[in-house]
């Protein structure tokens, strides 16, 4: 079955299975490896992506969800990995191992969008499902903080 | 296992505390009229009728309207309509998602939900994590993720979580609460809504409730009919095969 979506504004036309995860989608078909597989359970919000501008798990979401609509993976996030997020993650060297790392700012971003300026209560329930095994998480609210230019100074 | 039992409201427990309860709601009626009319004359009085006896629930099932048919009065019948009912609405499967704060339940008792999400002002989560970011229009057995379209939590005001039968009957007739459903609305909603409908086939090794959206919709339509009698504050339904 030929299921058409765009990625990060690039249109596709994939030959898979509707029920595919749409993670395996990104990863296998088209290559885009920054997402990343965690739990598989929606668990752990590694591998968060956005439809239609809303923040999803990609391994809990059909293929066949995303038919017709637009994908936004960390690779698409910004031309130049240069979106205020991405800038406040380096500036304040928010990962240590890295491997949640993509699945926490495509999480923030979807907050932002949404809320400009969030409190540390509300970033702290719009990232409650994004686990961190290195425990980064002061960092990574820091580095919402300052991209939303609310404070987060190193 | 024994603490979570211990933990459940008496109305969710098995067996025969619910018998108990039940019997002697509509014993202390059946047991009045007995009295009256042992009052009345010089004949002896007529054997106890005792309270009517319902025929067991088959396992997985609902009593039908007609089975209640054997409780004359309207009231007592409306009452006890409502208890069967209410082996449904007090389910885990329904109870988990009618908190009264900000944090779906999962599981049979009532464990937060994990990850920790929260309500949001819709009842559809917060940015970035809404119910629709992992939960979609039907269920991913190969993930465990329950899912059933527009996947989202009940307003607060029709909390039902730890809440005894004749309390959700007084919230269901009081439109401030339903969002300001009528009785007829609500045996529509659960006979049609897609949620109420995930319920009864909720996918992986989750327990449904008795019955089906067809059964429960004709004990309420039922109920409504012989009045939309509550039952009184601490009585919990009859005992009937899980």
């Amino acid at each position: 079955m030929t299921i058409s979506l765009h990625v990060n504004g690039q249109a596709h036309d994939l030959d898979a299975d509707p029920d595919m995860p749409l993670l395996w989608a990104l990863r296998d078909l088209l290559g885009l490896t920054g997402t990343r597989y965690g739990c598989g359970e929606a668990h752990c919000g590694a591998c968060t992506v956005h439809l239609d501008g809303r923040a999803v798990r990609a391994c809990v979401t059909p293929l066949g969800r995303a038919a017709g609509r637009r994908v936004l993976t960390i690779e698409g996030l910004s031309p130049d990995g240069r979106h205020p997020l991405q800038a406040a993650w380096v500036e304040l060297a928010v990962p240590q191992c890295g491997f949640c790392q993509a699945g926490q700012i495509m999480c923030a971003a979807a907050l932002l969008a949404a809320n400009p300026r969030p409190s540390d209560a509300e970033i702290d329930r719009s990232l409650a499902g994004n686990l961190c095994r290195c425990g980064t998480y002061t960092r990574i609210r820091a580095a919402v903080k300052k991209a939303a230019g609310t404070g987060g100074g190193p | 296992m024994e603490r979570a039992a211990r933990s459940r409201p008496a109305h969710l427990r098995p067996g025969r505390d619910r018998d108990r309860v039940f019997v002697r709601v509509l014993g202390a009626t059946a047991a009045l009229a007995a009295a009256a009319g042992a009052c009345g004359g010089g004949r002896p009085p007529p054997p106890p009728a005792g309270p009517p006896v319902l025929a067991p629930a088959a396992a997985g099932a609902l009593r039908s309207p007609d089975d209640f048919l054997a409780i004359a009065d309207p009231a007592a019948r409306s009452r006890a309509l409502f208890l069967e009912i209410s082996r449904v609405l007090t389910h885990p499967r329904c109870v988990n998602c009618h908190p009264a704060d900000d944090s779906p339940r999962q599981g049979d008792d009532a464990l937060r939900h994990d990850p920790p999400v929260a309500r949001g002002p819709d009842g559809r989560g917060v940015p970035g994590l809404h119910c629709g970011s992992c939960h979609q229009d039907r269920n991913l057995d190969h993930a465990r993720v329950p899912g059933a379209p527009d996947w989202h939590l009940a307003p607060a005001t029709m909390a039902w979580l730890g809440v005894e039968p004749a309390a959700i009957c007084l919230q269901l007739k009081d439109p401030a609460r339903t969002g300001g459903k009528g009785l007829p609305a609500i045996a529509h909603h659960l006979e049609h809504d897609p949620l109420v409908a995930w319920g009864f086939a909720p996918g992986a090794d989750r327990a449904a409730p008795p019955g089906s959206p067809a059964a429960v919709a004709a004990l309420a339509r039922a109920w409504i009919e012989t009045g939309a009698h509550c039952p009184p504050p601490t009585a919990t339904p009859a005992g009937g095969a899980p």
